[in-house]
């Protein structure tokens, strides 16, 4: 009798909860949907940085997919989509989806790219990269965070993306040499191992600023003579300075 | 008896606003310190409210009163700081987050209370001894002067913790001072056991509870979190709380700005963090200069190619990186100023086998002292002044914002301790939209004219990497031959060049390109004519700072605002918080002083009881919070030069105008301030003409200050420390004798008149000194310190004015 009594409460409650599911399932795609508007309205402002009038659709499409609140810890998933980066523990947080989508569309990216990131973090930015190149390789020096994100890249079957603990300062030679690195765990400099690792018309992003501001993107280009470039980008849109004075 | 207890919890107070600040400073970030202890100070204006609204009630329970509000005080103090520090308040999340708001308002609650039950003894001790109001003002005033100094000392000797568990016992041990006076044997035996209880919950408090506990996004805990990171050192002392870490797995690498056409990695280092935040490093030397080479692939390595064998002064040697770099370029003799003696016996000491004995080589020379003062005493003469304005070490800014190494006049101090061909070289991050270094190249423009130089831009020159730029001043013009060693230097290391007087378009934006060379216009259109129309139009205010203003931080201007706000969070960035902060301070405070001071009043009026002259009252006790710190501030801030040191200034200045203020105010009691019992009260006139007197000398002294401190600096500066702390304090006593003297004789009269208002008099003239130390920032930032000297002035004479009213009516309130 109690079996039973427990049969049929565990039915009931899975009747109940696959609804409360899918309902749960509906608000975050429409919560994605509504990320992802954001970013394209804000990316017509950036015309002059993003080097084009609009976001790259790829990026945009895969970012409408992917289930950013799995990247976050449990009780902040509400604000997974929200236009801000929400703290995942350890001093870091998750990226504003804005600052994801705009590195991620600097890189320019091809399918059968392999991409080196330093400092995996929620390992969202890793997922991002996973549904649009052919490879990537991913480093985290903190191994509670390295960990998680790991198991949801794990959950999600984003099987081309591998992870590893540990110092990213000599990058992933075995894994490289690659054609797009990002560098979201900066010390003050850029590991010239990093470099080294770039392929020739290779692009690198660096992400300066505090966990919550983004302030500047620094983009290298690795020219086909072997020598490097860098690029100022800002994240924000400023009627220019200079300029007007003049 | 109750004399030495209301003087034990003056100490306490002023030592426990220090300590909180310091404390604070480690777990939260500065900026969001300061804001919270301001507004958590309006618990003085609400002990005056609170005291005015149950005055009959708690007059008789006076002793009874006193000492569970010192208990209460020493025990708020402590729980307040472990509570405060336990709230997940996150400042850099406030723009995202709204909740952070309520986190906020939580702070400025579990602060406000310790000061309101301390500033609630004071406030008592003025009803009660109305009779000996200047005395009691001079034991409260004195009280203080001591916990200033005393904290100052503390802070030497112990942690900031231990040192709390200290402060909030002496306030404890006014409150068993007070114990005797109680009437009732049980009520006095519950008192006792009430202190000795709190005492010991105090001292008994667990270590992990009460231990500063970081932000966990300031840069120390972060650090912590990589494998095997762990904390092998920590220093304190009133100027920062030092920690210092060793990272076996993951080696720390730090050099800002590192070219990437540098292939060496930096040798082993050990991680130095100020307030848990401002990471500098001491790298391992063991002699061999070979493994420092990457040292010459940074922006700042320029100058040591553009001269042989330099003599060199370091700015701000924090760890020792800048030396290390000296050495590396074959300086001759290298002098490593640092303010925080800390650091340098880190070097020195505590890790000199790890740092190869670098302050202990025979050229170089560490000294724990401040540039602009080093250098007035100094005739010496480099080939090579190093500074920098990348994080770690520290050259002496203050910790609210004023720096006097990069104003106009500082500029001129560098350039004349130049030997011929001499070169300035000053180091900060690329910032985009470019404000530092727009704001230094102006600053050396300016500095050079002022020199006499005609074509100051031929002196400059100004290059750029993927993140860190260096400014140069040479004291002669740039010859061809610079020109050519700067381009050289430039291109090998993939760096731009930003400015040089022959510079050429195609040149400014090759390897670290942006949208456009905005650095290179600016700099072009600031050597240009047009210079004062770009820096009136620029969205950043880059004009020089100056001494009268010396705020080089400070790039906020309102005309900006609302594309800041058009931007929301996404442009939060790119303001520095130093400003928008103390404004949101002022926005806050002024409310809720108004509230503070108006609540008693607006009761009052619904039961029909108070009294006429509130109007003179309140214009007399808020001129006097306001004069007295604003007075205090500005003088802060003039001595730190002469001083030589921010921290010094401010423990001087404050202890002295306190203690002296004492004097003034023991005086009072001469002048109409004292009435006791069983005698007649003061005439009126007197009392008035001592208020006119004392108020016109304070405003003409002030005034006259003005003119003759920078000429008597200027003649002193060359005497010993311990002769400039003697003259500081005598240049201080006349003013602040007098400044002691209005607030005990309006006080006094008050107490004869309306005894009624006498807390709320305490109360307001509370508010207005929190308003005061505010507004006094406010105006120095935007009309420079003399101007705040001037207002202050002008308050006095306002207060001298408001007291000369005659009260309208002549009745004694109730």
């Amino acid at each position: 009798m109690p079996r039973l009594l427990l049969l049929s409460t565990a039915i009931l409650m899975f009747a109940l909860a696959c609804p409360l599911t899918a309902q749960a399932r509906d608000d975050f795609a429409a919560k994605r949907q509504r990320m992802i508007e954001v970013i394209e309205r804000y990316a017509w402002s950036l015309e002059a940085e993003l080097g084009a009038r609009q976001m790259d659709a790829r990026v945009l499409e895969v970012m409408g997919a992917l289930p950013r609140h799995l990247f976050v810890p449990e009780d902040r998933r509400g604000e997974a989509y929200a236009d801000r980066p929400v703290p995942i523990g350890y001093g870091q947080t998750i990226s504003q989806p804005l600052i994801v989508a705009f590195m991620t569309h600097l890189l320019e990216l091809e399918p059968d790219d392999v991409v080196l990131e330093l400092g995996t973090g929620s390992g969202y930015q890793a997922g991002v990269l996973a549904e649009l190149v052919h490879k990537v390789c991913s480093i985290e020096i903190v191994p509670g965070l390295g960990e998680r994100a790991a198991d949801v890249l794990d959950d999600l079957s984003l099987d081309n993306v591998e992870t590893r603990i540990g110092d990213g300062y000599y990058g992933w030679p075995e894994c490289g040499p690659f054609d797009a690195i990002i560098v979201t765990a900066a010390a003050g400099h850029i590991p010239p191992p990093l470099v080294a690792q770039l392929k020739p018309g290779g692009k690198m992003i660096i992400p300066v600023g505090s966990p919550y501001v983004t302030q500047q993107l620094v983009l290298i280009d690795k020219l086909a003579d072997g020598r490097v470039t860098t690029r100022q980008v800002l994240a924000v849109r400023f009627v220019p300075l200079v300029r007007e004075a003049r | 008896m109750i004399r030495a207890a209301l003087a034990l919890v003056s100490a306490s107070i002023l030592a426990y606003e220090v300590l909180l600040i310091r404390l604070f400073s480690i777990v939260q970030w500065h900026h969001f310190t300061y804001m919270v202890i301001s507004i958590a100070l309006l618990g003085f204006g609400a002990s005056g409210t609170f005291l005015a609204l149950t005055r009959d009630w708690l007059l008789p329970r006076f002793a009874a009163a006193f000492a569970v509000s010192a208990a209460l005080f020493g025990l708020t103090a402590f729980l307040g700081y472990v509570a405060g520090q336990s709230l997940p308040f996150n400042a850099p999340a406030l723009i995202w987050e709204p909740r952070q708001l309520l986190f906020l308002l939580g702070l400025y609650v579990i602060f406000l209370v310790p000061f309101f039950f301390g500033a609630t003894c004071i406030g008592l001790s003025f009803l009660h001894y109305r009779g000996r109001i200047g005395r009691i003002y001079a034991v409260n005033l004195i009280g203080s002067a001591a916990g200033s100094i005393g904290i100052v000392a503390l802070l030497f000797l112990l942690d900031p913790v231990p040192a709390l568990m200290l402060v909030a016992s002496l306030a404890l041990l006014g409150a068993l001072l007070a114990v005797p006076r109680i009437e009732g044997s049980r009520s006095r035996g519950f008192a006792a056991t009430l202190c000795l209880g709190i005492l010991a919950v105090v001292l008994a408090m667990p270590s992990t509870w009460s231990d500063p506990h970081p932000s966990p996004y300031k840069a120390l805990p972060r650090a912590l979190e990589v494998p095997g990171t762990h904390v092998v050192d920590t220093h304190s002392n009133p100027l920062g709380y030092l920690s210092v870490i060793e990272s076996r797995e993951v080696p720390l690498r730090h050099a800002p700005g590192l070219s990437l056409n540098n292939t060496q990695s930096p040798p082993a280092q050990l991680g130095i963090f100020t307030d848990a935040d401002a990471l500098s490093v001491i790298t391992a030397f063991d002699g061999d200069l070979a493994p420092l080479a990457y040292l010459d692939f940074t922006t700042s390595a320029l100058p040591y190619h553009l001269l042989n064998g330099p003599s060199v002064l370091v700015v701000g040697a924090g760890g020792g990186a800048p030396v290390l770099q000296a050495i590396y370029h074959e300086a001759t003799t290298v002098d490593a100023l640092e303010v925080n003696p800390d650091l340098i016996s880190l070097m020195r000491d505590h890790h000199r086998d790890f740092a190869g004995g670098l302050y202990d080589r025979p050229e170089v020379q560490a000294h724990a002292r401040e540039v602009r003062s080093f250098l007035a005493q100094s005739d010496e003469r480099w080939d090579l002044i190093q500074l920098s304005l990348l994080d770690g070490g520290s050259g002496g800014g203050g910790s609210l914002g004023e720096n006097h190494l990069f104003t106009v006049e500082a500029f001129q101090d560098y350039v004349r301790h130049l030997r011929p061909g001499g070169l300035v070289a000053i180091t900060g991050w690329v910032q985009l939209p470019p404000r530092e270094s727009l704001k230094l190249f102006a600053t050396a423009l300016e500095a050079l004219r002022r020199e006499g130089v005609t074509e100051p831009a031929r002196r400059l020159a100004l290059i750029r990497g993927w993140s860190t730029a260096t400014l140069l001043i040479k004291n002669s013009n740039i010859t061809t031959s610079d020109s050519g060693d700067i381009r050289g230097f430039a291109e090998a290391r993939s760096f731009d060049i930003a400015f040089l007087d022959d510079v050429k378009a195609e040149e400014v934006n090759r390897f670290n390109r942006m949208a456009e060379p905005f650095l290179y216009q600016g700099a072009v259109a600031l050597a240009g004519e047009g210079a004062a129309e770009f820096m009136a139009r620029y969205k950043f205010d880059i004009a020089p700072a100056g001494d009268d203003r010396p705020y080089f931080h400070d790039f906020f201007k309102w005309r900006s605002l609302p594309e800041f706000l058009e931007r929301s969070a996404r442009a939060a960035g790119f303001l520095e918080w130093g400003y928008p902060i103390l404004a949101a301070t002022l926005i806050q405070a002024l409310p809720l002083s108004l509230i503070l001071i108006l609540l008693p009043l607006w009761l009052w009026h619904q039961r029909g009881v108070g009294g006429d002259g509130k109007v003179r009252n309140f214009l007399y006790f808020a001129a006097l919070g306001l004069g007295f710190l604003f007075i205090e501030i500005a003088f802060i801030q003039r001595f730190i030069l002469f001083l030589g040191n921010p921290l010094y200034a401010a423990a001087v200045v404050i202890t002295g105008f306190l203690f002296f203020a004492g004097l003034g105010s023991a005086l009072s009691t001469r002048m109409g301030a004292q009435t006791p019992d069983d005698a007649r009260p003061a005439p009126l006139a007197t009392r008035r003409s001592a208020v006119v007197l004392s108020t016109s000398l304070i405003a003409a002294m002030s005034v006259a200050y003005l003119f003759a401190l920078p000429m008597v600096f200027e003649r002193l500066i060359i005497l010993s420390e311990l002769a400039r702390i003697a003259v500081s304090l005598i240049l201080i006593a006349p003013l602040a004798f007098c400044m002691g003297l209005p607030f005990p004789l309006g006080l006094a009269e008050l107490s004869e008149a309306r005894p009624r208002l006498v807390p709320w008099a305490w109360g307001l003239n509370g508010c207005a000194s929190v308003m005061g130390a505010v507004l006094a920032q406010v105006l120095a930032i935007h009309f420079g310190l003399n101007a705040v000297v001037l207002v202050a002035a002008l308050v006095y004479i306002l207060a001298a004015v408001a007291f000369s009213w005659p009260a309208t009516s002549s009745r004694p309130a109730t």
